[in-house]
Formats: C-alpha cells, sequence, structure tokens
C-alpha cells in the first residue's frame, strides 16, 4: 500500500499524465492555445481558491496582479534588457510585495476589508497601465516581449510552451494539495468557519491571512510572467475588472476548497467562449444561461457534484437505494 | 488545593462597551488544580470576563496574569500557545472538518514542524503529524468520540459537538482551560456526563478549569472555589457550600 504521506504525489503525477496526454486527443494545433491558456488561468485560480476556497478571503484584483508581473516582466526585459529568468523572477517578486503591502493593513481588520482594498487596487493599477503611455504603451499594449528561452532552450514551438505550462501548473497542483494537508491548511481551514476558535488553537490569523494572500498574489505572478512570455504581447484590457471577477467565478464554479474543482473551472471558463464561438450573436446569451444553470444545478461547484455522483456510484455498488437530501461536501 | 498561588489572576479589570461598563475593576483569580467556577446573573459580565482573560475582548484597564506573568498585551493565539484556552458559549466547531481534524487543529501550535516542510513531505513533517494524530486520537478517547472521528463535524448530534469542543480544547494542552457554559443546551442525563468529565479534566489531565454555568447543579456539585459576578462587579467569592448561604447572592439571583 502506498505511503499516506506520498498519496497526493500520485495524485499529482496522475494528473501530470493526463496534462501529457491531452495534446495527442486535439484535433488541431489551435486548441494548443487554448489549453495553455486555460492552464495559466488554472494556476491563477489554483492560488485564488487557497485564498478563497480554503481561508475564506474574497480578493477583487487578482487579475491585477497577474497583469503587474506581466508588465513588470514585459518592461525588464524589453526596456532594461535584462534576461528572462531575472524578469520573471522581478514580476512574481512585484506581485507578491505589492500583495504583501497590502495585507498588511487591511488583514489586521475583521470583516471585508480585503475585497475593498483589492477592489480599489485593481482599478487603479488598471487605470496607471492605461495612462502610463512611455512604460506601458498605454491602451494599444505593450509590444516586443521576447518568447521564453531558458538554458538555452527556446519554447518557440506552442507545444513546448504548453508542456512546460503543464509541468508548472502539475507542481503548483502538488504544492497546494500538500499545504492543505497540513497543519497550514487545517489552520486556514478553521480561520474560514470561526476566526475565534482558531485563535483559541493558538493559530496566528492575521498572519495566515497574510501568508496565503501573498502566496496567491505570487501564483497569479508566475501566471502572468507565463502569459507575457508566451503571447509576447500584453495589453490593459487582459487584467481589469472583468477578469478579476471572472477568475472568483471560475473559483466557486469549480467548488470552493478544492484544488481540482479550481482547475476546472478555470479550463471550462476559458474554454467556453471558444466552443460558443459558432453561435456569433447569442454567444454571450448562452454562455450566461449555461453559468446560470450551473449554478443553480451544482450549488457546490463541479467538484461538489463529482463527489455527489461519486457517492452515488458507490452506493449502488453496495446495492442500496439512495438517499435523498445529502448536501455535497467539499473536504 | 485552593490555598495554592493562583494560576491565573485578574486584577481591577475594566471594559466598557461604548458607553455601557460591562466589568468595573473585577478583581479574580483561580487557583491551580481547581475548577472555578464564575456564576451571576443574565449580563452580569461572565462571557466578557473569560473573553478579557483570553485577549478576545480588549480591556481598557487592569492586568492578567498567568502564573505572575503578566499577559495583559499580548494577542489571543500567543495566549492560547501559554496555555489559556477556551471553548464556546455558541458551538464554534469546525463544521466543514471531519473530528479528527477538528481535533488536529487543537494542536496546532504544538505540530512542530514549518510550511516548508509540509509542502516537501519531510521526515519531521511526518513524524510531527502522526504524533499530532495520535494525541488528537488520544484525546477523543477521552471524550469518548472516538468511533466518530470520520464524520463531518457539522453532522454529529449538539451533545456531541460540545463534547468535540471539549476534545479540541483539552488537545491543546492548555494549563487553564475555560469553558463558557458547557451545558448549555443538554439534558439531565448529558449534563450529568459532563459533570464527570469536567472533574477528569482537573484530575487526570491536571488541567485547571474555570466554568461559566447558569446550571447551579453542576456549578454546585463540581467546583472548587465560586465566584458570583453581578453588574460587572464582583458579588462575593468562595467555596460552593458558602455562596449557596450567602444572602447577596440568594437575593440578586431571587430579586430582592
Amino acid at each position: 500500500m502506498r505511503p499516506w504521506y506520498a498519496r497526493n504525489l500520485a495524485k499529482a503525477a496522475f494528473f501530470a499524465t493526463a496534462l501529457f496526454l491531452a495534446p495527442f486527443f486535439l484535433p488541431n494545433e489551435y486548441y494548443i492555445n487554448i489549453l495553455i491558456l486555460g492552464g495559466i488561468n488554472a494556476l491563477i485560480a489554483l492560488g485564488l481558491n487557497l485564498l478563497l476556497g480554503y481561508a475564506g478571503q474574497i480578493s477583487l484584483g487578482h487579475a491585477a496582479f497577474f497583469g503587474l508581473a506581466a508588465y513588470a516582466t514585459a518592461v525588464a526585459t524589453t526596456r532594461l534588457g535584462l534576461p528572462i529568468p531575472v524578469g520573471m523572477g522581478l514580476g512574481v517578486s512585484l506581485s507578491a510585495l505589492v500583495a504583501w503591502l497590502i495585507g498588511m493593513p487591511t488583514l489586521r481588520l475583521r470583516g471585508h476589508y480585503l475585497a475593498m482594498a483589492t477592489l480599489g487596487f485593481g482599478i487603479i493599477v488598471h487605470i496607471v497601465m492605461n495612462e502610463t503611455v512611455e512604460v506601458t504603451g498605454g491602451p494599444s499594449g505593450f509590444v516586443g516581449i521576447p518568447r521564453l528561452a531558458l538554458l538555452g532552450f527556446s519554447f518557440d514551438s506552442d507545444r513546448s510552451y504548453y508542456y512546460l505550462v503543464a509541468a508548472v501548473l502539475a507542481l503548483a497542483a502538488l504544492f497546494s494539495l500538500n499545504l492543505i494537508d497540513s497543519r497550514v491548511g487545517r489552520a486556514l481551514r478553521a480561520i474560514h468557519t470561526s476566526e475565534s476558535a482558531a485563535q483559541t488553537a493558538g493559530v496566528d490569523i492575521a498572519g495566515y491571512k497574510l501568508f496565503v494572500f501573498v502566496l496567491s498574489a505570487a501564483f497569479a505572478g508566475v501566471a502572468g510572467v507565463l502569459y507575457a512570455h508566451f503571447l509576447c504581447f500584453v495589453a490593459p484590457s487582459s487584467f481589469g475588472f472583468h477578469f478579476s471577477v471572472q477568475l472568483v467565478v471560475m473559483v466557486v464554479l469549480g467548488g470552493m476548497a478544492s484544488v481540482w474543482g479550481a482547475m476546472a473551472g478555470a479550463f471550462f471558463l476559458t474554454a467556453l467562449p471558444e466552443a460558443l464561438r459558432g453561435f456569433e450573436e447569442v454567444d454571450i446569451l448562452i454562455y450566461g444561461a449555461i453559468l446560470v444553470a450551473c449554478v443553480m444545478y451544482m450549488p457546490m461547484g463541479m467538484a461538489g457534484a463529482a463527489a455527489g455522483v461519486w457517492r452515488r456510484i458507490g452506493r449502488l455498488r453496495r446495492g442500496r437505494v439512495p438517499g435523498q437530501g445529502e448536501g455535497g461536501h467539499v473536504g | 488545593m485552593s490555598d495554592s498561588a493562583p494560576l491565573m489572576s485578574v486584577s481591577e479589570i475594566s471594559v466598557r462597551f461604548g458607553g455601557v461598563s460591562a466589568l468595573a475593576d473585577v478583581d479574580f483569580c483561580i487557583a491551580k488544580g481547581t475548577v472555578t467556577a464564575l456564576i451571576g446573573p443574565n449580563g452580569a459580565g461572565k462571557t466578557t470576563l473569560l473573553g478579557a482573560i483570553t485577549g478576545m475582548v480588549a480591556a481598557q484597564h487592569g492586568r492578567v496574569a498567568l502564573e505572575g506573568r503578566d499577559i495583559t498585551d499580548l494577542p489571543p493565539h500567543v495566549r492560547a500557545r501559554l496555555g489559556v484556552v477556551r471553548t464556546f458559549q455558541n458551538l464554534e466547531v469546525f463544521a466543514n472538518m471531519t473530528v479528527l481534524e477538528n481535533v488536529m487543529t487543537g494542536r496546532h501550535a504544538l505540530a512542530a514542524y514549518g510550511i516548508l516542510d509540509g509542502i516537501l513531505r519531510t521526515p519531521r513533517f511526518r513524524a510531527g503529524e502522526r504524533a499530532c494524530r495520535e494525541a488528537a486520537l488520544e484525546k477523543l478517547e477521552f471524550v469518548g468520540l472516538a468511533d466518530k472521528k470520520d464524520v463531518l463535524a457539522g453532522e454529529l448530534p449538539y451533545g456531541s459537538q460540545r463534547l468535540l469542543e471539549m476534545a479540541r480544547a483539552v488537545a491543546a494542552e492548555p494549563r487553564l482551560l475555560l469553558l463558557d457554559e458547557p451545558a448549555a443546551g443538554l439534558n439531565t442525563q448529558e449534563t450529568k456526563a459532563l459533570a464527570g468529565l469536567i472533574s477528569r479534566v482537573r484530575d487526570e489531565l491536571g488541567i485547571t478549569v474555570g466554568l461559566v454555568e447558569h446550571d447551579m447543579d453542576l456549578v454546585m456539585g463540581i467546583s472548587d472555589a465560586v465566584t458570583v459576578l453581578n453588574f460587572g462587579t464582583v458579588l462575593a467569592s468562595g467555596p460552593p457550600a458558602r455562596i449557596q448561604a450567602n444572602p447577596d447572592v440568594v437575593a440578586a439571583y431571587l430579586g430582592d
């Protein structure tokens, strides 16, 4: 039998294998693009899920952390002429540092101060990206970012880039799973349910909130630098309030407090507009209808629905009649 | 027993909420190795005093000391690590975790490994997590919930959730356990079992207990000392028999 502490490693290895095989089932290379963007969004959703799904803290500015890192590496690798790995490091560090600066004062307070602070922050970042034309290129975007090359290997083909994103995503999933299955994860979930009870268990709630907020911004930062060196072009419209809300929807739709749910939500919401492209003008209506249906029929998100189906199968196997009224619980 | 040095002492503590005075210059001691009860009519300030001792309520004035060490300025989680742990009047179990995870969370500060140990699954993490799990199971045995370890805490019946809070609190290996109305909502039989459990916490685990409670049979049955609060001030304090005979206390409970 597998030792208990290696269970997450096995899950992540299985996930990595699935990601590795995915391109072989795609009809053409265009879909690789969507997989890459899905993977990048899944990376942000993973981080946001740690903050929102587990610790119960809402950020409405994660698109800005994503964008900050993307612009930082863009400026560093072009105007400043720095090597790509240095630019990427700067980008991720900047997102984490800014999160720390926002979190320090706001996370000491109880209530929805973080949501308000990040909302304001996201809007400010978006305005700065649009207005500081000399640095960012303004509304028309920043062009000429170099395609990623590391240790002499250039990720020129979309397929090679996909495998890079897949590897990072699988590692991030393993990181999240291991973090959750430890006293840190228990502390985060405790904060979500009862801050008083968490305190009496010796949990430094302000410290843990700050830690997980900075961590989730760093995840968004990693996604941001991967995004910039993939598209080689960034524009403010990708990092607005709309995208911040979409990220929250990915986590909620996927299933709060589920690593797999958050990633499923991200891939689903990334692919859905592409799948609906054929419907032309009515695509946005169908998009909305699908979201409403998801929330109505899967109140606990995709992960909750999957857990429910799994339980039902288990019960049928044991030959019992399915009971009614059991809620979906996601661990 | 009760004449040894106080484990915890509160001196001249005052708490005001806006213009309302909840506690005014209250002195209160809990002697080591005792069950010390805090009683009084509704609104007397009992829960506020627990809050002031644990640091969850800010006191405008006064000091709190644990074995002579001043802990007045320490935040709640640091006081908890020093050994001041409480339960709650309105149950605060972690409903979305299993019973065992709840108790393991109670040992948060005792699990000796860092964030990176957890992510890299180092030997230190494995040893720490295994020890945490075993100790948590032991506490579940202690309160009689071991067979429910994998049940979601929110699905437990009310009385069992009270026991779970107790298991989670003693899992932190506290020096002082403060129980805020542990018998609220329990039936006579459950209350009787609770009385036995509280005595065992003192005698078998060696934990000093501070008890806020309305059930007088419970209080008088297991307490070594009783302090009576009324309108935010101490009305009387002493052994249970003397408190029961005190005319001021009787008047406060029955009205003049």
